[in-house]
């Protein structure tokens, strides 16, 4: 990680993951250390996720359990918290069966390159005050860029199977990713143009503060912020392929779409790279929106910054299990109508919003009154009218039965 | 040879390569194919002369920013007429199109 | 020269080569990407940070995808997953290896002899800040008027690639509105 000098005037636990690493670096010569500040970033990294990985398989499993008032998994290790470990033994443990048509290279560098591409993405994600892999000018470009190449591994997954199943999943996969890439990063913009940069540092940084003591200067906190904070979200649920917008992977239509012809570990790197996905989106979402790091009131500032961060995502993610338990899945065609008339003049809408509130910042008093009802009637007044003309056409539907 | 030697070559070998796939091959895709990876070695070009040339200003990268997305736009504009040529004829091969009319 | 310039040089050629030679079009696309991915790194390693991550996100994340989907669209059968391009005819090889060898011959050597003036020492530094205000400064206009190409461009794209005609409109297709095309009117 890039600092280097541990500051002093702050609590230990908020420098503690500092101090091991000094120590741990200390026990190496002088110019070793570049290279093992890297890979000791990257481990930690990819044990943290990875853990978090299994247990939020479980999470999942045990909530939709719950909301389906059925136990979950409860059966592996007290309360079935072991139920990770078994799973991944099973993984392991099965035959990595490979069609015999299908094109081997392709098949076998999908599932690979597509849980590498979702972990990159980690790299810039600030996951506390002096948590970050490598601190870049671009870094949220950076972050897009690294995701942008995972529809692909997806593609080359449904493609190399040579199965007609896989292929339509291709084939989805490639249209609902293309749909919901624009609104995604169109959502993300206003948030670099209030902030005035491109830094996830200086984004989180310019999120500190509160306004009237209380009131945090996260973005998601604002009008503009709230509804790119909702676009993002929705369009980060498609681009993970998550339920409601599972389209790719189908049971119920396409048997698993691209997963139908992988098993054993290489069926588990596709599950891992999923939740890899949807934890970097998260992460962005709590750098952009949720004010990163940041606690949200002043005395509760006594946790370090890094427990914030992870509570954030946490709640996020469970946000993510909540809605797949919640909503039923998209047609193509309606998840393609959402994305373009809907989400993407949203958030060309909230862009002229945000730009509206970057140019206000200096108003004050009744002023900022103004400021907010402005605001908030550009978010409130579009979304009713999109909304509105979404469903129009579309009436209720009618259904005809058999004379009795 | 020099670092910005080195560059040009590159940049010439894969304009190159573009080139002869322009030429060469009969599929309507693989020349759009060819005529983006000119417009890249070109790019490349302008990096490399920004990196290595001696002006101080900076209108190499803004170039090739808008290259970028020119070349987007051809490139769907590009395999919007390929997705056009197969309706008509069933084919991509760049013979079949050979007619003004459609 | 550093030894991840030649790396990187090696990917591109050698991807680039195998995408142009590649009798399977998916394949070709794919290494393709890789080519791309390579240039990304190559701006990257010249320092330009922001072109480097805008072509991995408009050729890796954009262009590729186009490119892909155009491929599955116009295959030969609809349930043929291969994409095999016809082999050219001699002629058109050789003269086409003929040309690519004529401008070669021209620009390489050109390219080694000529005097280029050369910047010594690290190279220049470009923040995100200052390009944003290039472009919004003397290049504002550039800026519009790609901005109107791209819209051009996009409208042209879906005019020519949209069906125009009954029998060109597949079987799923009704409309977007849900319905079965039994309950609409018949066309006359």
């Amino acid at each position: 990680m890039t600092t280097t000098s541990v500051p002093s005037s702050e609590s230990w636990l908020e420098v503690a993951p500092l101090q091991a690493r000094d120590a741990l670096l200390g026990l190496l010569p002088e110019s070793l250390h570049w290279i093992a500040s890297s890979v000791l970033a990257i481990a930690v990294l990819v044990g943290a996720f990875g853990l978090m990985f299994a247990y939020l398989t479980l999470a999942e499993r045990k909530l939709l359990g719950r909301i389906q008032n059925r136990p979950g998994p409860n059966r592996t290790g007290w309360a079935g918290l072991l139920q990770p470990f078994a799973d991944a033994v099973k993984a392991l443990t099965k035959e990595d069966i490979v069609p015999r048509d299908a094109d081997k290279v392709l098949h076998a560098l999908a599932p690979v390159s597509l849980v590498a591409l979702s972990l990159i993405g980690l790299a810039v994600i600030p996951f506390g005050r002096h948590l970050v892999a490598i601190e870049l000018d671009a870094a949220v470009l950076y972050f897009f860029a690294a995701g942008a190449a995972t529809e692909l591994s997806i593609f080359m997954a449904g493609w190399a199977s040579r199965n007609k199943y896989s292929l339509l999943a291709a084939m989805r996969a490639l249209a609902q990713l293309i749909s919901y890439e624009v609104p995604l990063l169109l959502s993300v913009v206003p948030v670099v143009l209030v902030a005035g940069t491109l830094s996830t540092t200086a984004i989180v940084a310019a999120q500190g503060g509160w306004a009237a003591g209380f009131w945090p200067h996260w973005h998601v906190l604002t009008p503009w912020g709230f509804s790119a904070f909702c676009l993002f979200m929705i369009a980060a649920l498609a681009e993970s392929n998550r339920s409601p917008f599972d389209l790719p992977e189908a049971e119920s239509e396409l048997i698993a779409g691209h997963l139908t012809e992988y098993s054993g570990f290489k069926y588990a790197l596709f599950f891992m790279a999923e939740y890899f996905g949807m934890a970097a989106l998260s992460a962005m979402a709590v750098t952009l929106f949720l004010g990163g790091w940041q606690a949200p009131l002043g005395w509760l500032e006594v946790l370090p910054s890094y427990v914030w961060f992870a509570a954030k995502l946490l709640a996020l993610l469970a946000g993510f299990i909540w809605i797949r338990a919640t909503f039923p899945r998209l047609r193509i065609d309606q998840l393609t109508r959402l994305a373009w008339k809907f989400l993407v003049p949203m958030a060309l809408l909230n862009l002229a919003n945000a730009a509206f509130w970057s140019l206000t910042a200096g108003w004050s008093g009744p002023l900022q009154a103004v400021r907010w009802a402005v605001s908030l009637a550009a978010v409130v007044v579009p979304f009713l009218l999109l909304s509105r003309s979404l469903f129009s056409g579309l009436g209720p539907r009618v259904y005809r039965y058999a004379p009795s | 040879m020099s670092p910005l030697h080195l560059c040009l070559l590159l940049s010439t070998v894969l304009f190159c390569i573009g080139l002869a796939a322009v030429l060469v091959r009969t599929s309507a895709i693989l020349v759009l194919l060819g005529v983006e990876l000119m417009l890249n070695a070109a790019n490349l070009n302008f990096i490399a002369f920004w990196r290595y040339g001696p002006g101080g200003d900076d209108t190499g990268v803004i170039f090739v920013l808008f290259s970028i997305a020119v070349a987007a736009a051809e490139a769907a504009v590009g395999l919007a007429l390929v997705i056009a040529l197969h309706r008509h004829r069933r084919t991509i091969a760049l013979k079949a199109a050979n007619q003004l009319r459609g | 020269m550093s030894l991840a310039f030649l790396a990187l040089a090696l990917v591109c050629v050698v991807t680039a080569s195998a995408a142009m030679i590649s009798r399977n079009l998916i394949h070709s696309a794919l290494l393709l990407v890789l080519t791309w991915i390579g240039l990304a790194g190559l701006y990257l390693w010249a320092g330009a940070d922001f072109v480097g991550f805008s072509q991995a996100i408009v050729y890796v994340g954009g262009v590729s995808m186009v490119v892909l989907f155009a491929v599955l669209l116009t295959r030969r059968q609809r349930d043929e997953p291969l994409v095999l391009i016809p082999e050219a005819g001699v002629g058109r090889v050789v003269a086409g290896l003929a040309a690519t060898f004529w401008v070669a011959a021209l620009l390489v050597p050109a390219m080694v002899v000529a005097p280029l003036v050369q910047r010594a020492g690290p190279g220049p530094t470009l923040t995100v800040k200052r390009i944003g205000e290039l472009l919004a400064g003397p290049h504002l206009v550039a800026v519009l008027v790609v901005g109107v190409i791209l819209t051009v461009s996009l409208i042209g794209a879906l005019y020519l690639a949209a069906p125009v005609t009954a029998e060109d409109q597949p079987e799923w297709d009704n409309g977007g509105t849900g319905r079965d095309r039994g309950n609409q009117e018949e066309p006359s």
